[in-house]
């Protein structure tokens, strides 16, 4: 695989909103079906060990994605995505919040904008992300982090148990 | 109801960001740091009880003056979340690769 793929990641704290810009080694429509369809976005979305599921996706203005982040635990983080605008193939915005098992919204969320651009077979994807507040990032990462903290001490505790089965 | 502040509310005002630059360079009395505004010192006190709300701003007693400086810890733990929240994208992004590839395979 070709490194010389773009990635780009800048904040600008003040204007609360993260820049990101990615390139890939695909034509637009495929990217575009990473981004926009359940089944894909299941398969790379959520940080390994932890994995992605989605109830249900309604790919059209005013509908929603209504999905969780999954630790190796089993324990779900909920969220819904929320799309406002949708131009095929070119640009999708979408307002994305937690919530709860039962579908109720924690506000506030962050607004997400996705524009896809595609040159001689590289397609490159530019993401703004605004969010209210800092607290959520923080809370994003929490929920990230989450899986792999209790994986780590798992790990832990059996390190422990089998060095004190050595020692007696 | 109170409403806990958040570090981006806090640096999202023009006016709170000139005084994070004013107190990085040294400590200042509230005085001092009103004094280099044109606003009023309720305005300018209100600025820093939210600074020091959410603690980018600590505020330090000598003899009877209040100094403010910068809390450069709390600074930090804002470029931590960024760098995280960076190396989670970058790792999600990794994962796409991998499924186009495989998708693109399959096509052939």
């Amino acid at each position: 695989m070709t490194n010389s793929l773009l990635f780009d990641f800048t904040v600008d704290k003040a204007a609360k909103t993260v820049f990101i810009t990615r390139e890939f080694d695909a034509d637009l429509s495929l990217v575009w079906d990473a981004f926009t369809k359940a089944e894909l976005l299941d398969q790379w979305l959520a940080p390994k060990p932890m994995t992605s599921k989605t109830k249900y996706q309604d790919f059209k203005v005013g509908g929603k994605r209504f999905y969780a982040m999954v630790s190796p635990e089993g324990q779900e983080r909920w969220a819904i995505q929320e799309y406002t605008s949708i131009t095929p193939k070119t640009n999708f915005k979408m307002y994305n919040a937690f919530a709860d098992k039962d579908e109720n919204p924690e506000l506030p969320g962050s607004e997400w904008d996705h524009t896809f651009s595609e040159q001689n077979g590289t397609t490159k994807v530019s993401i703004t992300i605004y969010n209210e507040s800092l607290e959520r990032l923080e809370r994003i990462l929490d929920g990230f982090t989450q899986g792999m903290k209790m994986s780590l001490s798992n790990l832990e505790n059996l390190l422990a148990t089998l060095s004190s089965k050595e020692r007696s | 109801m109170e409403v806990r502040r958040d570090v981006f509310q806090a640096i999202a005002d023009p006016t709170r960001r000139a005084i994070l630059l004013l107190i990085a360079a040294q400590a200042m009395t509230p005085n001092a740091i009103a004094e280099e505004f044109h606003t009023s010192r309720q305005a300018v006190s209100k600025h820093i009880q939210i600074l020091t709300e959410c603690e980018l701003v600590k505020q330090e007693k000598k003899g009877r003056e209040i100094y403010y400086h910068i809390n450069a810890n709390k600074m930090k733990e804002i470029d931590k979340w960024i760098e995280q929240f960076k190396r989670i994208v970058e790792t999600q992004f990794t994962q796409l690769d991998e499924v186009l590839s495989t998708i693109k395979k399959k096509k052939k």
